[in-house]
C-alpha cells in the first residue's frame, strides 16, 4: 500500500505518482483538505482510498474507454464534478457531493452514500449515477444516456431536457423538467435496479417501488409549438 | 472571480481565535481571489478597552488608501482636531473612533485634508480592512489572525481593472455595521443603479457589487428585517451570485435560483461558517462533525447572534 | 391620365409604374423573412458568418514603404513567419510556420472527407487544425500533425484518451457567430456514425448547452484548467476561446485562471448552423476585437507571456497582416478554409479532375453558388458541410488538402509581401503605426489615425 500525504506533496506530484502505479495498486491519498484535482485521469486499475474530503473534479477524466479503470474511495465528501468525464472505473463518495455530480460521464459507475446536490447527473453520457440520499434541483438536466438512481428525493427540474438516460427515483420528485416524464415500470426496469441495488448496497431501495422518469422525446425535432420549452 | 467568507462565532470562548480562523479561510481562497482581499470583522468594545467611550454612542471610521500613507500623521491630526477620538493605526489603514455626532464632521474633514485616504467603512462594532495583493500577505500585514471578535465577512478578488483598488474591493459597506461580499455576475445592474440614484442614492464605484449593497441598504433602511431585506435583493437583482451580508445583529447568505456560483455551509455549536470552497472549511475547528450543507437556489439563510 | 387630358401638358407620358424608392426598412429579403416566420413558427437557421457588412479589415491600409521607411527585396531577404504558441507555463508549445490556424470546425458539421483535407493541408504547410463540437475523429488525428482539442459546453464526443493525443486544448467558452449560445446540428446531419460518436439518438435535432456542465465563472474556470494540465500530464498548451463581447474582460480573466493563448472571436466568425438572429446581432466585429484584445494583454503586462489568435472573418493575407500588426500573434480562418475547399464553388471534381457542374443543386437549396450559406441543410453540393455519403464523396481529399494548402501559402505569401514592404523581416513586428484608417469607425475601433490625419477617434482616457 502505498500512502500520499497532500500536506507533503503538491497534487500534481500526488497525480504524477498515482500514474506510475501498476495495475492492481493500492494506495491511500491522505490529508486531503478538500484540494482539486484529486486522482485525475487515471486509467490503470488501481485502488485509490482518498482519507478525508477532497474538492473539485476527483477522478475526472479517469478510466478507459473499455469502461475499465480505477476504483476511487473517498472518505469524506467531494466538491463540484465528482467523475466529471469517466471513462471508467468506479468512484464511491461515502459522503456527499457537491454540485454537477458524475458530469457528461460516459461509462463507469459514481456512487453518492450522502446526498448529490445541483445538476447531479448533467450532460451523463452513458455512466450510471448511483446517489443513496437525495438530490438537487436540475439534477438529469441534458443526460443523453446511462442511469441515474436516486435512493432519496429529487429537487425541482428532474431529467429537464433528458434524451435516452433513465432516471429512476425511490422517493419524491419536486417537479419534473421540461420534456421530462413518469413512465411505468416494466420487469427489465426492476431487474436493473435490483442489480445496481446489489451493485452499491444501497439496500434501501425497493426496486420495485421507484419511480422511473424518461424523456417525453417532445422536444427530438424543433418546432414552434415547443418555443416554450426552449 | 471571487472568494466569499463569512464567520459567525456562537461560543464566546472562541471569539478570541476568530483571527486565526478568518485567517485560514482567506489562505484558501486565495487562488480563486489573489488580487485583492477585504475583510470586515465585527467585535463588541470590552470593558477594559480604552477606546470605549461608554457614555455616548460612538462610531469607528475605517481608513485605508491605495497609496502610501503616513498613518501615525492621520492619527495625531484626529487627536489634535477631534480630541473625543480615539486612533488605532493598522498596517495600510488606521481606525478612528469617536461620538457619533462628530463623524460626518470627520469624514468631510478627511476628504479635504487627506485626498489619497478612502473611508471604508463606518460601524460601532466593524472594523473594515482593504487592501491590494495577495490575500494571505494582507493578514499577515495586517496581524489578522491575532484579531478576537464574533463575526468576520471576507472577500478575495479576481480583478478584471488595470488598476486595482481600494475602492473597488469588497466588501461594500452601505451602512454602518453593514457589509455585503459578492462571487458572481449580475446582469442588471446598470438598470438598478439608475433606478436607485433616481431615488437619491449616492455610489462611490461603478462595481456590480456596490448596486446590490446599495439595494440592501435601502430596504434596511425602509424597516426589512435582514431576511426580508435579502430575499428583495435575491428577487431584483438577476444573473449569477453568491451573496454573504453582514450586519450588527447577524449574517445572511443569499444565492440566486441558477446556483452556478459555489457555496458550501459549515454549523457546528459554536459557529457557523461560509465560504466558495469546502477548502476554506477544512481547518476549522470540528469540522469532522460540523453540518456541512450548500445553500439551496433562491434561498436565503439568516443567523443571528 | 391620358394624352387627350388637357391637364398633362408638358408631363411625360408613362406606360409603366414610376418607380417608386426602395424600402430600406422592409426590404424583400425581410419581407420574406417574416412570412417564413408566419408560417413556420420558427426563426432562420443558417450556416456562415455574418452577411451585412460592418467595419472590418478593409477600411485599414498599410503605410508601407516610403523615403523614410526602406522595403525589404522579395524571395532573398527572408520575411520570418515562424510562430510560437502556448508556452507560457512550461508546456510543449505549438510551432507552426505560419501564423495562420485552422479554426474548430466539428465533425458532424463538417464531412469525415472535409476535416481529413483540412488536416492534410495544414501538416504541408506546417501549421495545426482544431476539433471540434462533436470530439475528435481517428482520420484527424492522423491526417494533422498539430491538432488542438476542444472543451465545449456540450462535450459531445469528448474522450480523455483523445485529450491525452492532442498538442493543445482549447476551452471554448464562445465563438464570434453566436456568444452564449451553443452549438447546433440539425437532424438531417445526425448520421449514425455522427450519432454514436455524439451519444445522441441518430436524425434527431441536436440541443447544446450554452454553459460548461461543470464549472462557471473564472475562478471555477481556473480549477478546470488544472483538471485538464493534470489529466495531460502538463505538457501541452491550454488555450481559452471567447467571442467577441466584452473582450477586455474576457481576455484578462482567461489569463488570470491560467491560459496559456486567448483566442477571440469576431462576431464574422461563421458556423454551420445557428439562429441568424446571433451570427448578425451578437458579438462585435474582430477589427476592434483583436485592438481590444491585444491592448488588454498589454495593460496586464502579458503580451509577452500569453498569445493571441484572432478569428471571425479572416479572407485574405491582407487581413492576416493587419490582424498581426493589431496586436495579434496568429489568425485562425475557419469559412475562408471552407471555401479554399470548395465551398461555394459552382462544381466540384471527380477523381479524375473532370469537373462537374452543381449549379442544379445550389438551386434545389433555393440558392446559387456564391450566396449558398446552407450548411445547415447537411446538402452540401460539394460535400463539406454533409454526411450524406454521396454528396461526401463529390470533395476528393487529396485534391481538396490541395486546394487549402495553395490557398494559405498563397495568402501567407500575401502577408509578407505587405511586411517586406513595411520593410519588416519577420511578420511579428508589423505594428500599429504601420497602419492607417479610411473611415471614422475603423479608426476609432483600430485605434489607428485616419489617413490623412493623426487623430484617432474615441480614445479611451485612462480610468
Amino acid at each position: 500500500m502505498v500512502t500520499l500525504n497532500c500536506d507533503a506533496l503538491s497534487v500534481r506530484d500526488v497525480n504524477q505518482t498515482l500514474r506510475l502505479l501498476p495495475s492492481g495498486a493500492s494506495c491511500l491519498v491522505t490529508n486531503p483538505m478538500g484540494r482539486h484535482n484529486l486522482v485525475v485521469g487515471l486509467t490503470e486499475e488501481l485502488d485509490v482510498t482518498v482519507a478525508g474530503n477532497a474538492g473539485y473534479f476527483v477522478g475526472g477524466l479517469g478510466g478507459r474507454g473499455d469502461g475499465t479503470g480505477p476504483t476511487i474511495t473517498v472518505d469524506g465528501f467531494v466538491g463540484w464534478s465528482v467523475g466529471e468525464n469517466l471513462m471508467g472505473g468506479a468512484i464511491r463518495v461515502c459522503g456527499s457531493a457537491s454540485q454537477s455530480a458524475g458530469s457528461s460521464a460516459r461509462g463507469g459507475m459514481i456512487m453518492v452514500e450522502g446526498s448529490a446536490s445541483l445538476r447531479a447527473g448533467i450532460s451523463l453520457k452513458g455512466a450510471t449515477l448511483a446517489v443513496a440520499g437525495d438530490v438537487g434541483p436540475m439534477t438529469g438536466f441534458m443526460a443523453q444516456s446511462g442511469t441515474i438512481l436516486v435512493g432519496g428525493n429529487a429537487g425541482h427540474g428532474l431529467g429537464d431536457s433528458l434524451y435516452e438516460a433513465v432516471i429512476y427515483v425511490a422517493g419524491t420528485i419536486s417537479t419534473l423538467g421540461a420534456d421530462a416524464i413518469v413512465e411505468e415500470l416494466v420487469d427489465d426496469d426492476v431487474l436493473a435496479v435490483k442489480r445496481l441495488v446489489e451493485a452499491t448496497g444501497f439496500d434501501h431501495i425497493d426496486p420495485a417501488q421507484v419511480t422511473k422518469v424518461v424523456s417525453a422525446r417532445g422536444l427530438y425535432h424543433f418546432s414552434a409549438e415547443h418555443s416554450g420549452s426552449y | 472571480m471571487c472568494g466569499v467568507i463569512g464567520l459567525l462565532i456562537k461560543d464566546r470562548d472562541l471569539e478570541a481565535h476568530l483571527g486565526r480562523m478568518l485567517v485560514s479561510m482567506i489562505a484558501a481562497l486565495a487562488e480563486r481571489g489573489p488580487d485583492s482581499s477585504g475583510i470586515a470583522v465585527y467585535s463588541e468594545a470590552s470593558e477594559d478597552d480604552p477606546s470605549a467611550l461608554r457614555a455616548l454612542p460612538t462610531l469607528g471610521i475605517s481608513l485605508g488608501s491605495d497609496e502610501a500613507v503616513e498613518w501615525d500623521d492621520v492619527a495625531e491630526w484626529a487627536s489634535a482636531n477631534f480630541d473625543r477620538s480615539v486612533t488605532q493605526v493598522l498596517d495600510s489603514g488606521a481606525r478612528i473612533d469617536l461620538p457619533e455626532t462628530m463623524a460626518d464632521a470627520l469624514v468631510a474633514s478627511i476628504d479635504v485634508t487627506w485626498p489619497a485616504v478612502r473611508v471604508l467603512g463606518t460601524g460601532r462594532v466593524m472594523t473594515v480592512v482593504k487592501d491590494t495583493g495577495w490575500p494571505v500577505d494582507i493578514c499577515r500585514r495586517h496581524r489578522i489572525a491575532s484579531w478576537a471578535g464574533h463575526m468576520a465577512i471576507a472577500h478575495t478578488r479576481m480583478a478584471t481593472e488595470s488598476a486595482v483598488t481600494v475602492l473597488h474591493s469588497h466588501p461594500f459597506v452601505p451602512g454602518p455595521d453593514l457589509c455585503v461580499v459578492h462571487n458572481g455576475s449580475f446582469s442588471n445592474h446598470a438598470s438598478v443603479r439608475r433606478h436607485l440614484q433616481a431615488e437619491g442614492v449616492r455610489f462611490e464605484t461603478d462595481n456590480d457589487s456596490e448596486v446590490a449593497a446599495r439595494l440592501l441598504a435601502r430596504r434596511l433602511a425602509a424597516g426589512d428585517e435582514l431576511d426580508e431585506a435579502s430575499r428583495w435583493v435575491m428577487k431584483e437583482m438577476d444573473g449569477f451570485f453568491t451573496l454573504v451580508v453582514g450586519t450588527s445583529t447577524g449574517m445572511s447568505v443569499v444565492r440566486d435560483a441558477f446556483a452556478c456560483k459555489p457555496a458550501v455551509v459549515a454549523e457546528t455549536g459554536s459557529y457557523v461558517a461560509v465560504a466558495s470552497e469546502y477548502r476554506a472549511l477544512a481547518e476549522l475547528p470540528d469540522i469532522g462533525e460540523a453540518r456541512v450543507f450548500e445553500p439551496q437556489p433562491a434561498e436565503v439563510y439568516t443567523w443571528s447572534r | 391620365m391620358t394624352a387627350d387630358d388637357p391637364q398633362v401638358g408638358a408631363f411625360p407620358m408613362l406606360d409603366h409604374p414610376v418607380p417608386q424608392p426602395a424600402n430600406a426598412s422592409f426590404p424583400p429579403s425581410t419581407i420574406e423573412r417574416i412570412h417564413d416566420m408566419a408560417e413556420s413558427g420558427i426563426y432562420p437557421i443558417r450556416g456562415l458568418g455574418a452577411r451585412r457588412l460592418v467595419p472590418n479589415f478593409d477600411d485599414l491600409v498599410f503605410l508601407t514603404a516610403s523615403v523614410s521607411r526602406y522595403p525589404l527585396e522579395g524571395y532573398r531577404e527572408r520575411c520570418e513567419t515562424r510562430t510560437v504558441l502556448g508556452g507560457r507555463h512550461g508546456a510543449q508549445p505549438l510551432e507552426l510556420e505560419i501564423p495562420i490556424t485552422i479554426a474548430g470546425m466539428s465533425f458532424g458539421a463538417l464531412s469525415a472527407a472535409a476535416k481529413f483535407a483540412l488536416g492534410r493541408a495544414a501538416t504541408s504547410v506546417g501549421t495545426s487544425t482544431t476539433t471540434g463540437d462533436g470530439g475528435m475523429t481517428a482520420e484527424e488525428r492522423k491526417a494533422s500533425s498539430l491538432l488542438v482539442y476542444q472543451v465545449l459546453p456540450s462535450r459531445y464526443g469528448f474522450d480523455p484518451a483523445d485529450l491525452r493525443q492532442a498538442d493543445a486544448v482549447e476551452i471554448v467558452v464562445g465563438q464570434g457567430a453566436k456568444p452564449g449560445g451553443g452549438g447546433m446540428l440539425l437532424g438531417q446531419k445526425v448520421s449514425d456514425r455522427v450519432a454514436h460518436m455524439r451519444t445522441l439518438p441518430p436524425g434527431i435535432d441536436q440541443r447544446s448547452a450554452s454553459r460548461h456542465p461543470d464549472w462557471v465563472g473564472p475562478d471555477d474556470l481556473r480549477i478546470k484548467i488544472e483538471e485538464l494540465r493534470e489529466a495531460t500530464e502538463w505538457r501541452v498548451p491550454i488555450y481559452v476561446k471567447v467571442g467577441a463581447t466584452r473582450v477586455e474582460y474576457d481576455v484578462k480573466l482567461a489569463v488570470a485562471a491560467g491560459a496559456d493563448v486567448v483566442v477571440v472571436d469576431g462576431m464574422q466568425g461563421g458556423t454551420a448552423a445557428t439562429q441568424d438572429v446571433f451570427i448578425e446581432h451578437a458579438g462585435i466585429p474582430t477589427l476592434p476585437a483583436v485592438r481590444l484584445a491585444s491592448q488588454a494583454l498589454a495593460d496586464i503586462g502579458k503580451a509577452d507571456e500569453v498569445q493571441l489568435i484572432i478569428s471571425g472573418g479572416i479572407r485574405s493575407g491582407a487581413d492576416v497582416a493587419k490582424a498581426l500588426a493589431l496586436g495579434a500573434d496568429a489568425v485562425s480562418i475557419g469559412v475562408a478554409a471552407l471555401m479554399a475547399l470548395g465551398c461555394n464553388r459552382s462544381s466540384y471534381p471527380t477523381d479524375d479532375g473532370h469537373l462537374v457542374d452543381a449549379t442544379d443543386d445550389y438551386r434545389a437549396l433555393g440558392t446559387l453558388p456564391g450566396q449558398c450559406v446552407h450548411c445547415h441543410t447537411g446538402q452540401c453540393p460539394v460535400g463539406i458541410t454533409t454526411q450524406d455519403p454521396t454528396l461526401e464523396s463529390r470533395l476528393v481529399p487529396d485534391m481538396g488538402a490541395r486546394r487549402v494548402a495553395n490557398y494559405l501559402r498563397a495568402i501567407t505569401m500575401e502577408v509578407t509581401a505587405l511586411a517586406r514592404a513595411c520593410g519588416k523581416s519577420d511578420v511579428h513586428h508589423l505594428e500599429p503605426e504601420d497602419l492607417a484608417a479610411l473611415t471614422i469607425e475603423a479608426a476609432a475601433m483600430a485605434q489607428v489615425p485616419l489617413a490623412g490625419t493623426d487623430w484617432i477617434p474615441g480614445f479611451r482616457s485612462d480610468p
